[in-house]
């Protein structure tokens, strides 16, 4: 078993900013990025366009997760029990390591040589990918977007899309060298080439493994949307399937999942509705033809029983991954996804990756935002992701051993320079006469202002102070009238 | 068995608020008013603040300028400072005695006010009563004009056109940005032109601006060069945060165009003709 914890990710999700400043310049990515977030953005729009119906339904989603997170460790017992009774294996793990574990124990009871995914962020979080590969067995990815990516090494870019960074003449560039077939930009001869060689492999694998959007406590059902079919292959064709998912996945029960697919697949794609829905409650039953033998749920805490614990930051569970706040995030869109070096960009991945890897190794996921509101706008579920990442910028710049301790790697931003540097700002801007004489100074000294003045020049000429202030303007003005 | 789940204590479970229910607003023009200019408008764009005195007066309303005014306390608040935008917002408080409106003559110092006021002081129940009272009698500049003043203008200037920049404070805050475009098209000779993305962020975010600047140069630019694309001469908008962003780059980039506060375009425009703007 291993016990490192995505060493590679842990590692570039520090490097946030030198990450971003390199993806800024990669024209070709800021081209495709977007054009393809835009399309999503207008389809979202066509898709949800009456005004009162889009945020009757965003309050309605964001009531339905509010409550199910109010009853988290219930619904979840719940879960457990009647998935159970209808004969799937849950398996609960506070860790990735700890998934890891669970999922490679259940391959190799099987002696398993071969595992095809479904799509799941939840596996990407575990590297599960990486770590089955040390044991000798193959992880194969089905999604096309995930297949493409896997093909060139690379990480998802966008939770929905994995690979929307790259256009037609990219895949037909990597199809060609990595699988040797004849280039091509066709959209549907790339699909129709990748299908038939994926068909195969769900035949020969032993084990399927795919994510779950929503858990229902009541019915015991693991719901899965997906529109290539992909996903139904790998939970009813390998005689295993393990689906691994987040602890916050748990609904009450089936009613609710009405609105939130709603809310999902048009937030998402603009669709109305996925090409599929699966719901799987039970493996193969002695007169079913066919149907997986054994089917496990694997349940991850990994950092989030520690966004529960605290009544605001718990408003991030609510989050269904529908990736809307990455395509309409002009932070996102210029710099894509990988620059994060996280498995969640964007905005909801500045504010769960703290709690997933903490705040030590994501120190400049909470700045990396103008809070202009976007995502917050248009999130499906109503989490308030501007004010998350304030409060998180907060955590980020505590003392390090202030009490509560409420995050892992709390003030990982910390400087008694800079606290004190605010000190002063705020016995500036709260003294009245400091302030006027402050201002007076600048606006008579204004025009000794360097031309250089740290990054604010790196992208603006130096901003020169008025020769009056409005205080001083003001002043008069209204001592000449009255 | 799920064991993992019961170390946290448990909380009340927070629901999103609810959607404002359109803002409603004073029949009767106020007689006075407080004049909130903000620090950004004080130092770099006073002229600014003082065409907001002259379209205010010229409606017949008496301007306060309280002159122990400073900041609103928003750059500490976003930079995870609260402790200290929370004095600084605490000496603002008590800056506005009479119960008058508040005029602001920026979005995001006005949704401070409004919006983030009511959190910083949530755990003050008395300070509460007043900061939510603020909130109620705080208005954006164009807001005032167009729903409290109902202003009619006679345009008195040459044919142009004008891009609008809106911020995202008034857009997503203060849902104010409809405001400025209506005083807009008040102008007969005024042609007003889309830019791409216009809803779009220009990249300020206060402090994000120094601690990301690749990123937020990367906005900016984008910004400025729709702007320009869309062929206006001038360009317009109701926020000095942005201006000061925009324009600095504008100068930086060479791009000869220059942002102005919305308040002074409306008293340029406005004034009759035989006297320039002063």
């Amino acid at each position: 078993m291993s016990s490192q914890r995505i060493p590679t990710l842990d590692v570039t999700a520090q490097k946030l900013k030198s990450n971003a400043r390199l993806s800024l310049k990669d024209q070709q990515l800021r081209t495709n990025m977007r054009s393809a977030m835009d399309s999503l953005i207008s389809k979202r729009l066509i898709s949800m366009p009456d005004e009162d119906e889009r945020e009757n339904l965003r309050e309605l989603g964001n009531k339905i997760k509010a409550r199910a997170l109010s009853q988290l460790p219930d619904l979840l017992e719940q879960l457990e029990s009647n998935l159970t009774k209808q004969g799937i294996q849950v398996h609960w793990a506070s860790t990735t390591e700890e998934a890891n574990a669970i999922v490679l124990n259940i391959a190799q009871a099987r002696n398993a040589k071969q595992v095809i995914k479904g799509k799941s962020m939840v596996s990407e979080e575990m590297a599960m990918n990486e770590h089955l590969t040390e044991h000798g067995i193959e992880a194969l990815e089905s999604d096309m977007g995930e297949y493409i990516i896997q093909l060139d090494n690379e990480k998802p870019t966008h939770i929905i899309m994995p690979a929307i960074h790259k256009n037609a003449q990219q895949v037909g560039k990597l199809f060609e060298s990595r699988l040797a077939l004849p280039y091509t930009d066709d959209v549907d001869s790339l699909i129709q080439s990748a299908r038939s060689i994926l068909r195969e492999k769900f035949f020969q694998a032993d084990i399927g493994i795919s994510g779950v959007n929503f858990a229902v406590a009541e019915t015991g059902t693991l719901l899965l949307v997906e529109n290539e079919g992909n996903g139904r292959m790998s939970t009813s064709v390998p005689p295993v399937h393990i689906a691994v998912t987040g602890i916050e996945k748990v609904v009450a029960n089936l009613q609710d999942t009405v609105p939130l697919l709603s809310l999902l697949t048009r937030s998402a794609l603009g669709q109305g509705i996925t090409t599929y829905v699966n719901m799987i409650s039970a493996p193969r039953q002695p007169d079913e033809l066919d149907g997986p033998e054994e089917v496990h749920l694997v349940l991850l805490d990994n950092g989030r029983s520690q966004a529960f614990a605290d009544s605001e930051l718990r408003q991030t569970l609510n989050c269904i991954r529908c990736g809307a706040c990455m395509n309409h995030c002009p932070v996102y869109t210029r710099i894509g996804g990988q620059a994060y070096g996280t498995v969640y960009p964007g905005p909801i991945g500045k504010i769960i990756s703290p709690h997933l890897l903490g705040l030590e190794n994501t120190p400049d996921h909470p700045s990396a935002s103008s809070l202009c509101g976007a995502c917050g706008e248009v999130c499906p579920v109503k989490i308030p992701i501007p004010a998350l990442l304030r409060r998180l910028r907060e955590e980020n710049v505590k003392s390090p051993k202030q009490q509560p301790q409420i995050m892992a790697g709390q003030g990982s931003r910390y400087s008694a320079k800079e606290r004190l540097l605010w000190k002063g700002w705020q016995y500036f801007n709260s003294q009245p006469l400091l302030y006027k004489t402050g201002t007076f100074l600048a606006t008579r000294l204004g025009k000794f202002t360097p031309n250089k003045l740290g990054p604010w020049t790196q992208n603006h000429s130096a901003p020169k102070p008025a020769k009056h202030s409005l205080h001083e303007l003001a002043k008069k003005h209204l001592e000449k009238k009255s | 068995m799920s064991h993992l789940y019961y170390n946290a204590a448990p909380q009340e479970t927070r629901v999103a608020k609810p959607r404002k229910a359109p803002r409603s607003y004073p029949t009767h023009k106020p007689t006075h008013i407080y004049l909130y200019g903000t620090c950004v408008v004080d130092l770099f764009f006073p002229e600014a603040g003082m065409d907001a005195i002259h379209l205010l007066e010229r409606e017949g309303i008496q301007v306060n300028f309280p002159q122990a005014q400073s900041c609103c306390g928003q750059p500490a608040y976003t930079s995870g400072y609260s402790q200290q935008a929370k004095d600084v917002a605490r000496s603002q408080l008590a800056l506005f005695t009479e119960n008058w409106p508040v005029v602001v003559c920026s979005g995001s110092c006005a949704g401070m006010f409004r919006e983030h006021y009511p959190d910083l002081f949530k755990d003050e129940p008395e300070t509460l009563t007043q900061v939510n009272a603020l909130a109620e009698r705080t208005y954006e500049l164009s807001e005032f004009l167009l729903k409290v003043c109902k202003v009619e203008l006679i345009d008195q200037g040459e044919a142009t056109q004008v891009a609008l920049h809106t911020s995202c404070s008034a857009r997503r805050e203060m849902n104010t940005h409809l405001h400025a475009r209506e005083l807009l098209n008040q102008l007969a000779q005024v042609e007003r032109l889309d830019h791409d993305h216009e809803s779009e962020c220009c990249g300020f975010g206060g402090t994000f601006s120094v601690r990301m600047p690749d990123i937020s140069g990367a906005m900016v630019a984008d910004k400025t060069q729709a702007l320009q694309a869309s062929g206006a001469q001038q360009v317009v908008s109701a926020d000095c945060g942005c201006l000061l962003n925009i324009n600095g780059a504008f100068e930086k980039q060479n791009i000869p165009l220059l942002g102005q506060h919305l308040a002074s375009f409306l008293w340029q425009r406005t004034q009759a003709k035989q006297e320039p703007n002063t």
